[in-house]
């Protein structure tokens, strides 16, 4: 038994914005706009947050997986949606992954994610480590354009690894390139060219310096080299001053996905080894207020792992969006008529939330141990009319089934954040139904007897008290581009 | 089986206020304009009334809760007075009330009165409002026309119907009860359309237009009921009895249990067996003269039409396409505009339903009055959704005994 990364998994949302969009709603206020509208970059749905993408990257990581093994999970992010509530606990929930479980929410810096990783490596626990951002940004900034929303997982912990850690290093230094704090809703950067030249350039190479001298091996080792940055070729300039071929620097997906914040370095991990064959050598770098770096090395073991979306799969999964107003107003950062209709109170009682956990956050079901019988949400008398046997209810998780289309609608009445409103009776294969919101689907390719998965997403934003209360929802079950 | 309802009670007078969107007037005014006619055309005074059931179903738009205020609206004489809510069924629910007191003999006079002020929202369609506590945190956040256009896709799915046909039978359902609210003075809607103004009518919810919808409307109906033979000592003649009442209430089986394919009312399938067997119907398509069915959609009329077992399973669009529902057709359905036009004030619907009943079967329907006085009509209401539902059916007819 060996220690290390055992799995990998990633998340990037479907709605893909066309930069080309956001250039031509800004470039006459900022013409330097004009020159960078190319590619795309991914952005959540209105209903998805750094919560349910990493949820999402988790359940991509635990494909054949036994989960019941995950003994601690770590979310990385500085975008939780809650500043005071465990946002990793709802991760777990969602997962149903129990109580027996410790869990920690790691934030404040862009390396929050590695400095995580690196804890988890350390040996202990097996530990899934999740990182997730969906980045606020203002209009018009440089960052908008740079900027994406995604998620990654990595479980660590003994067994046979696809990946082993042979080195890590760190440094800490409050070199602030930007910051946000409670008081204001976006980045405050300073200049990029310093960020270049005395944030990075000093402050990296000396800890790949220090983690290769720790791993004993020289920089030409190192065949894939994983650094996000948003700044053009900052990678390349800080390869070549640690001595690493040019060859060995990862794409950072700025051209397809975008820069996923404390996300990226996982993410840049995953794509990285998703491409790796055995003995590849894979460093991934987090800088922040000083800087992780993370010397991998590949196993046999890769070649075994079940087949999983990760990074390219979720790529793949992809819908262009060249509505730039679509993408202010999922963010709110502009203030829409919205109806009357939405004005209705989505408070949430707290204490029937924790008592519905299983059904609501969970989505367990039960499962009639009279007559088999599945069903949710679980009741005390069985709903087969056959039955209707009373407490024969033991518990039946449906996250993980597949339902199919019984009846559907686009409903363009309702109040919905991205109107029209899908939502339609899905019947599960084994057993059991459910009338539940769809996401991430096309009015157009909406049919009876269509195959859905189940979709962790947020349900309603209570706007008068700052709260969003989660639920499953449907998604289309095929992958591929749409 | 109970030995049931039938002939057991007798309705005295019945009033209908006009239905629309009622500015200048609150639920309590509307109650009164209903009951001012009920009590005339009953020929009593307010302090022979023994029971009374007032049937409103969001009243936190209007009235607030309790039966408070019908007593108060009406200033009934400290008699018992109950309300009841059973989402669109809840008019009926209010008539079951006060004909089942009749029926026991716990009461000689009896009044049900529906009412709902629904045009103070702000806003055109239903009032948003939550479903309670767990329900909010699991339901999809959907519309009445959301859930009720979930009937075509599975209809279509079952049946193979093209989508173009089925809409076709949709959009006669709406054209045929326009003009039949074109001959009701009092209904919401009053103005002809064509086929084109369906089909070409924006979507709400697919495949359901604006014009596949009902009226929102504001509006009051009122019955007073009592035994044949009381009826008969206080002069009636020509009296319409209940022949039926019946409630079929889901149990979770459509919503949780597969046993359900989406294209179909369970319950009203099960409500109108019962409801047959009760008023001694055994050939429904050839014995009913007339129906008032929940036309809260054009589908929902349509697959209701196979639910009420006159139309065939999978008849329905034929049935529809060759006029056998319309006005002047074998079976008219909402011969006087049907919540389509009439309107649907919702605790009123169930009762104004009713009404025309009473009105056909006792030659006072004005324009709109059938030839072959009709002997014996059906009225249906289905409240909440295809998934989940409360459905009434009653049965009157004309009284022989």
């Amino acid at each position: 038994m060996t220690f290390g990364i055992l799995a990998y998994g990633a998340y990037i949302p479907r709605l893909r914005l066309q930069r080309k969009a956001i250039a031509d709603a800004h470039g006459w206020f900022n013409a330097a706009l004009k020159g960078q509208g190319k590619g795309e970059r991914a952005i959540a749905n209105w209903d998805e947050d750094a919560v349910t993408m990493a949820v999402e990257a988790a359940r991509d990581c635990l494909t054949g997986q036994d989960a019941t093994r995950v003994e601690a999970l770590c979310l990385a992010s500085t975008t939780f949606p809650f500043l005071d509530r465990l946002n990793s606990g709802v991760v777990a929930e969602a997962l149903n992954l129990g109580q027996d479980l410790a869990a920690g929410d790691a934030g404040q810096t862009q390396r929050a994610a590695t400095t995580a990783l690196a804890s988890a490596l350390r040996g202990g626990p097996a530990t899934l480590v999740l990182a997730a951002e969906n980045r606020t940004v203002k209009a018009a900034s440089p960052l908008e354009m740079a900027a994406g929303d995604g998620a990654a997982a990595v479980l660590v912990g003994e067994g046979r690894p696809v990946a082993t850690l042979l080195a890590a290093a760190t440094r800490t230094a409050d070199f602030v390139d930007h910051y946000r704090t409670p008081e204001s809703e976006f980045d405050y950067q300073w200049e990029e060219r310093w960020i270049r030249d005395a944030g990075y350039m000093p402050l990296v190479p000396p800890v790949i310096k220090a983690c290769l001298a720790k791993a004993g091996l020289a920089p030409e080792a190192v065949t894939r080299f994983c650094m996000p940055a948003v700044l053009a070729r900052v990678a390349q300039t800080v390869a070549k001053a640690a001595g690493i071929a040019e060859a060995a620097v990862a794409d950072n997906l700025h051209a397809v996905c975008g820069e996923t914040g404390a996300a990226h370095p996982l993410v840049m991990l995953v794509a990285a080894l998703e491409k790796a064959k055995p003995g590849d050598r894979i460093m991934v770098v987090g800088f922040g207020q000083g800087a992780d770096v993370l010397l991998f090395e590949v196993t046999d073991a890769i070649a075994d792992l079940p087949a999983r979306l990760g990074v390219q799969g979720h790529l793949t999964r992809r819908k262009e969006e060249s509505n730039y107003a679509k993408f202010l107003a999922f963010n709110d950062t502009v203030e829409l008529e919205r109806g009357m209709r939405a004005e209705a109170d989505k408070q949430t009682a707290l204490s029937a939330l924790w008592r519905n956990r299983a059904t609501v956050t969970s989505f367990v079901g039960g499962k009639c141990s009279k007559c088999g019988t599945l069903q949710f949400p679980k009741t005390r008398v069985c709903v087969n009319p056959n039955c209707t046997a009373i407490d024969t209810q033991v518990p039946e998780p449906f996250a993980a089934k597949t339902g199919r289309i019984n009846s559907y609608t686009a409903d363009r009445l309702t109040y919905s954040p991205d109107p029209p409103a899908c939502y339609g009776m899905i019947q599960f294969e084994e057993g059991g139904r459910w009338m539940m919101d769809f996401t991430d689907v096309d009015e157009k390719d909406l049919s009876v007897g269509q195959p859905m998965r189940m979709m962790f997403r947020v349900k309603d934003i209570d706007s008068q008290r700052g709260f969003r209360r989660y639920f499953w929802k449907a998604a289309p079950a095929a992958t591929g581009r749409t | 089986m109970p030995k049931g309802i039938r002939d057991k009670v007798a309705i005295l007078g019945m009033g209908c206020s006009k239905f629309g969107e009622r500015w200048d007037m609150n639920a309590e005014d509307l109650m009164v304009e209903a009951y001012v006619e009920a009590l005339g055309d009953a020929g009593i005074e307010t302090k022979q009334i023994d029971a009374a059931w007032l049937g409103t179903a969001i009243e936190e738009q209007h009235v607030g809760k309790s039966a408070v205020p019908l007593a108060v609206a009406l200033r009934l004489p400290y008699i018992p007075v109950t309300r009841v809510e059973n989402f669109c069924a809840t008019g009926t629910e209010a008539f079951r009330g006060a004909v089942y007191a009749v029926a026991s003999g716990a009461a000689d006079i009896a009044l049900a009165l529906g009412v709902e002020k629904l045009k103070d929202t702000g806003y055109g369609g239903l009032p948003q409002r939550g479903r309670g506590t767990l329900p909010n945190m699991t339901w999809p956040n959907a519309s009445a026309p959301g859930y009720f256009a979930q009937l075509a896709a599975a209809y279509r799915a079952k049946h193979g119907s093209a989508p173009g046909d089925l809409k076709r039978a949709m959009a006669h359902v709406s054209v045929k009860s326009h003009d039949n609210g074109g001959r009701n003075a009092k209904a919401h809607l009053r103005n002809k359309i064509t086929i084109d103004t369906v089909l070409n009518s924006p979507m709400i919810a697919e495949p359901l237009g604006l014009y596949d919808c009902c009226g929102v409307s504001d509006g009051a109906a009122c019955a007073i009921v009592t035994t044949p033979e009381i009826a008969r000592s206080l002069g009636k003649k020509d009296l319409v009895s209940v022949k039926a009442l019946q409630v079929s209430v889901s149990n979770g089986t459509e919503a949780q249990h597969n046993s359900w394919d989406g294209s179909y009312f369970a319950t009203t399938r099960i409500a109108a067996t019962r409801a047959y067997q009760e008023a001694g119907i055994a050939k429904p398509r050839e014995e009913i003269s007339l129906i008032e069915v929940h036309d809260c959609f054009s589908v929902t009329e349509l697959v209701t039409m196979e639910d009420l077992h006159i139309s065939a399973e999978g008849r329905a669009i034929h049935d529809i396409l060759d006029g056998f529902y319309d006005a002047d057709g074998t079976m008219p359905c909402q011969i006087d505009g049907g919540l389509k036009c009439f309107g649907h004030p919702i605790g009123a619907s169930g009762l104004r339903m009713i009404y025309e009943m009473y009105l056909q079967m006792q030659g006072r329907a004005g324009e709109r009055q059938r030839q072959d006085m009709p002997r014996l009509g059906l009225t249906h209401n289905l409240g909440g959704f295809p998934h989940q539902n409360v459905c009434s059916i009653s049965i009157v007819g004309r009284y022989e005994g």
